[in-house]
């Protein structure tokens, strides 16, 4: 089969759904079947690169040129179809549990939800697909775009609050991101991602290598979340909670992590990042975000924000992994991208469901609720469980190999990192637990049942896919051959 | 062949049509817009056609009037980058004028004729000075479009005339500066055809005179290009105007003038030549950088948005001569694309706020609300993407001049311009996001707006809504297939590059 244009339609397919979802903004049933349609082909899209993608090889494909020897181009490499995958795969959860929340909550311009929805889509399966920089740019300016009005969607004064500051974190990150790339295709005259890096013939200075770090660190660390360009992040949590669950905790934060890679891993490349002692700088960030943010999750009471802080923890771990410049600590990072997905969007979705069945937004109420929603609550048991690492959930594996991946490379304090992390996990979302089996539930919770299943299902389904993936790694689609010949291409490609 | 003529052909037909329109138009007064249209389109049609025609032969056309070869008879030279100038204006003009029969009808019903007549007499000026070899015939087109833009301007409210008053003395001034310089040259090297005189420069760049005139026609155009700080004519002017006019002019009028800037610091004298006098081009990327920080902020202090696009264009037509001021291939490259896209840009933000005056008789930004967004949804839409654009957000035109005119920066290692294209960026998100939040949110405040599912759709017609989308498609256009334009550009450069 001809793969060549798959991935151009594996971007496209969401963006042409928008026509149809906006033109049947009066019939929502038939909106959200474009929707539910528009995600099952593109995973299907996806998947059809999987294949290839195991193999290792590279789809490429040339759109126009959009400056002299800058050409748009799709690139369909193994890291790209990894996250593509993730992201695809759990649209079509998050559509379903959309439909769940968003009649269930009863909110406006549903419409307008479902259509920015897809473009965000879009935008982060042409980031996965981005083959140079310049791509990259487009799409990720694109979703910042295209998140605003999912943040801004209840139009209160604190979402519209969160909306300002998004926008002024994220464009900055963009006009840095900007001023990085122009600066690295004056001096290497290429902006492709190459595995292994573009600088290796530049001639760079210590100082000039740190201050295009710095940029592309600020480019694309705000979407990653890490300290201190974190803040917008809990704010953009006045979001409706399928936004929160998919783009908060999978699409928005992970391209900012996967370009995190990219940069080290495409741009600079091992041996230019251990040159300058750029690692170090990624180390230390990372180090003092997980810790710090961990801390800052037990403040919160709000359950959305106290996950909301467990994300920027988590996107550090996988920061982390990247910094420790180890083939191992980079396959933890990798899974870690996956891992953390299926498990923090569980954790969303239940936050999520408690708020639409039971109208709570807050940890201090949540006693007792194990016993009217059993299903959400087994599922958020198996979530937390492995964000804190505890087997057989699949966040035990990525954390292994981070550690493992330290321990290789002889560093020490990013394994007591890890484990002092993963207690402080345990400590955040243990009482949540506590409070719902065993404290007693007050009077209003009587006569409540279940969330609808169009939540239940999905929220259940990631849980379970957490659990699959912990036991065997490699089931369905093989994350960790992927994630493995990721980081062999990018550590032996001299 | 007819494209040899169409130099000539160009401003013929707007001096063709500045004479027939009072003519019939005291006969028959309803069809003077049509006839605008006419006059207009045939110079459109002429600029695609000679466009095209260039870049398939690749060759300049040097245009001798009556025959007379320079340096004794004035030329027209229609290289790369008048024609792509020229074209731009032109189509820029055509749209303008479609957008501006509902407008003339309401702001100003007696002036019809004289309007469009002023509109064709402005336009011939403006090809004029772009097209023209020869130093002292751009004078004399600068001088005609200038008057009639002091008469366009002073169709408008009760304040238009004292604001076009105020330009009028202002440009005279510049108009002068530039006369005085075109004189000192002269009496150097006794020519005034531009070729000519470029080949002569060299011999004799040492002299004070020579040094003088350069002053002396960088700050005279300078004024004329609103270039910071002698920008204190535009603001008003572009406010105060009626709608029609300030369309038809904020995205030409500095335009050309930043033209004649190319074409006396690049052209005529050449970036080695000058910088080894005066440190010219380094002076003018400074002011150009504090423009462009001064013009943003100060839109954003503004509650009106026709002043708020006015200073918007003190901050834009600031990039265009920062491009200059690089002199580098990049710089060029960003600066006549952003000539290309302010153009569209601005013209689009301003037939908006035109739209919208006439529709809601105000464009107090400060009275917007959500009940826009279902009763002109297009030209919100349009209005959006005018703003991404702006902001410079890809893959809209916007981004791609900013992406240009930041590896010109890059490549002179001239940090601090590149953080002021970043920060002005910035700054044109705050100005352009505020309007878009009052447009489509509710306000948590006023709850009258709550329900907005009662109001009827009550979108301009198609005559305002034709140019508007047609921008709007272009902006995308335009960014999407930049390379192709760019590609043209290289074939613009100077000189030396």
């Amino acid at each position: 089969m001809e793969l060549t244009y798959v991935p151009l339609y594996a971007v496209l397919v969401s963006l042409v759904a928008v026509p149809f979802i906006l033109l049947s903004s009066k019939k929502p049933n038939l909106r959200e079947f474009w929707t539910i349609l528009a995600g099952v082909i593109k995973f299907l899209l996806v998947l059809t690169l999987l294949p290839s993608a195991l193999q290792g090889n590279v789809i490429e494909l040339q759109l126009i040129e959009i400056a002299p020897n800058l050409p748009l181009i799709l690139k369909a490499d193994t890291f790209g179809v990894f996250f593509a995958l993730i992201a695809s795969g759990l649209w079509i959860f998050t559509s379903f549990y959309s439909i769940g929340y968003m009649r269930g909550h009863k909110e406006k311009k549903q419409t307008r939800y479902f259509a920015s929805f897809a473009v965000c889509l879009s935008s982060t399966i042409g980031i996965a697909f981005s083959g140079n920089l310049l791509t990259f740019i487009i799409f990720y300016e694109m979703l910042t775009l295209a998140t605003y009005p999912l943040v801004i969607h209840s139009e209160s004064k604190e979402a519209i609050a969160a909306g300002r500051k998004y926008l002024s974190y994220t464009l900055t990150a963009g006009l840095l991101l900007i001023a990085a790339a122009g600066i690295t295709y004056s001096i290497t005259g290429t902006l492709d991602f190459v595995p292994g890096g573009i600088f290796g013939e530049a001639d760079l200075s210590k100082s000039m290598a740190v201050v295009i770090f710095l940029l592309f660190l600020g480019g694309v660390g705000v979407k990653a979340g890490i300290m201190p360009l974190h803040s917008w992040l809990p704010s953009a949590m006045a979001a409706p909670t399928p936004v929160s669950s998919l783009l908060h905790a999978v699409a928005v934060v992970k391209s900012g992590v996967f370009g995190v890679i990219r940069v080290v891993g495409f741009i600079f490349g091992p041996d230019v990042m251990a040159q300058f002692g750029l690692n170090d700088i990624l180390m230390i960030l990372a180090g003092f975000t997980i810790i710090v943010a961990s801390l800052l999750a037990f403040a919160q009471d709000n359950l959305k924000r106290r996950l909301a802080y467990s994300t920027v923890g988590h996107l550090s771990y996988i920061v982390l992994g990247v910094a420790l410049l180890t083939e191992t600590g980079l396959i933890g990072s990798i899974l870690h991208i996956s891992f953390h997905a299926t498990m923090k969007i569980t954790l969303f979705f239940c936050a999520g469901a408690i708020m639409v069945n039971l109208h709570k937004k807050n940890i201090s109420d949540l006693n007792g609720i194990a016993k009217v929603m059993p299903w959400t609550m087994a599922a958020f048991t198996i979530g937390s469980m492995g964000l804190a690492g505890i087997p057989p959930v699949n966040g035990f594996v990525s954390k292994w190999y981070l550690a493992t991946g330290a321990l290789e490379g002889g560093m020490l304090v990013p394994v007591i990192i890890f484990v002092v992390s993963g207690l402080l996990n345990v400590g955040y979302f243990f009482p949540i637990i506590h409070r719902a089996y065993f404290k007693k539930g007050g009077p209003e919770l009587e006569g409540h049942t279940e969330a609808s299943p169009f939540m239940v299902v999905p929220l259940f389904g990631t849980a379970i896919l957490s659990i699959l993936f912990g036991l065997n790694p490699d089931l369905f689609f093989n994350f960790f051959d992927m994630a493995s010949s990721v980081a062999s291409t990018i550590f032996n490609s001299i | 062949m007819i494209g040899s003529e169409i130099p000539a052909l160009i401003p013929i037909t707007y001096i063709l049509f500045a004479v027939l329109i009072p003519l019939i138009g005291l006969w028959k007064r309803e069809i003077v817009w049509q006839l605008s249209l006419l006059g207009s389109g045939i110079a459109t049609f002429f600029s695609a056609w000679g466009f095209l025609h260039l870049i398939q032969t690749g060759e300049t056309i040097r245009y001798y009037f009556g025959g007379w070869t320079p340096p004794v008879g004035i030329e027209f030279v229609y290289d790369g980058l008048a024609a792509f100038m020229v074209l731009v204006i032109n189509t820029i003009a055509f749209l303008v004028l479609i957008h501006s029969k509902q407008i003339s009808k309401v702001e100003f019903p007696g002036k019809k004729m004289p309007y469009y007549t002023i509109a064709m007499l402005m336009m011939l000026g403006f090809n004029g000075m772009v097209l023209t070899g020869d130093l002292f015939n751009l004078y004399v087109f600068l001088e005609i479009s200038s008057l009639s833009s002091y008469a366009l301007i002073a169709i408008g409210d009760k304040r238009a005339p004292l604001a076009s008053f105020r330009y009028l003395i202002i440009g005279t001034v510049g108009g002068s500066l530039y006369l005085l310089g075109v004189g000192f040259l002269y009496t150097v090297t006794g020519t005034l055809n531009i070729i000519d005189m470029h080949a002569m420069l060299p011999q004799v760049i040492g002299h004070s005179s020579v040094i003088a005139a350069l002053v002396l026609m960088v700050v005279g155009v300078g004024v004329k290009a609103a270039l910071f700080p002698l920008h204190g004519w535009l603001p008003d002017s572009y406010t105060f105007a009626s709608s029609s006019s300030s369309a038809l002019i904020a995205p030409i009028g500095t335009k050309v003038a930043a033209y004649i800037l190319f074409r006396v610091v690049l052209f005529l004298f050449g970036v080695e030549l000058i910088d080894d006098q005066l440190p010219v081009t380094t002076i003018i990327g400074i002011f150009a950088g504090i423009g462009i920080l001064y013009g943003s902020v100060m839109a954003i202090a503004q509650s009106e948005m026709k002043k708020m696009l006015a200073y918007s264009s003190v901050s834009q037509i600031g990039y265009i001569i920062m491009g200059i001021s690089l002199a580098n291939p990049f710089g060029f490259i960003g600066a006549v694309l952003h000539i290309l896209n302010h153009a569209l840009m601005k013209a689009l933000l301003f037939l908006v706020s035109g739209s919208l005056r006439l529709k809601e008789g105000h464009s107090l930004i400060t009275k917007f609300n959500n009940s826009y967004r279902k009763k002109y949804p297009w030209t919100m839409a349009a209005f959006t993407t005018a703003a991404i654009s702006m902001v410079g957000l890809p893959p809209l035109a916007g981004f791609f001049s900013k992406w240009y005119l930041a590896l010109g920066t890059i490549e002179n290692s001239n940090w601090i311009l590149l953080a002021v294209i970043l920060i002005s960026s910035l700054l044109n998100a705050v100005y352009f996001f505020r309007i878009l939040e009052k447009v489509y949110l509710n306000d948590p405040d006023d709850v009258s707006m709550e329900d907005t599912d009662t109001i009827e759709n009550n979108e301009v017609g198609f005559t305002m809504m034709f140019p508007m989308a047609v921008m709007a498609i272009g902006l995308l256009l335009v960014g999407i297939f930049n390379a192709y334009i760019v590609n043209v550009i290289f074939t613009m450069f100077p000189a030396g590059f």
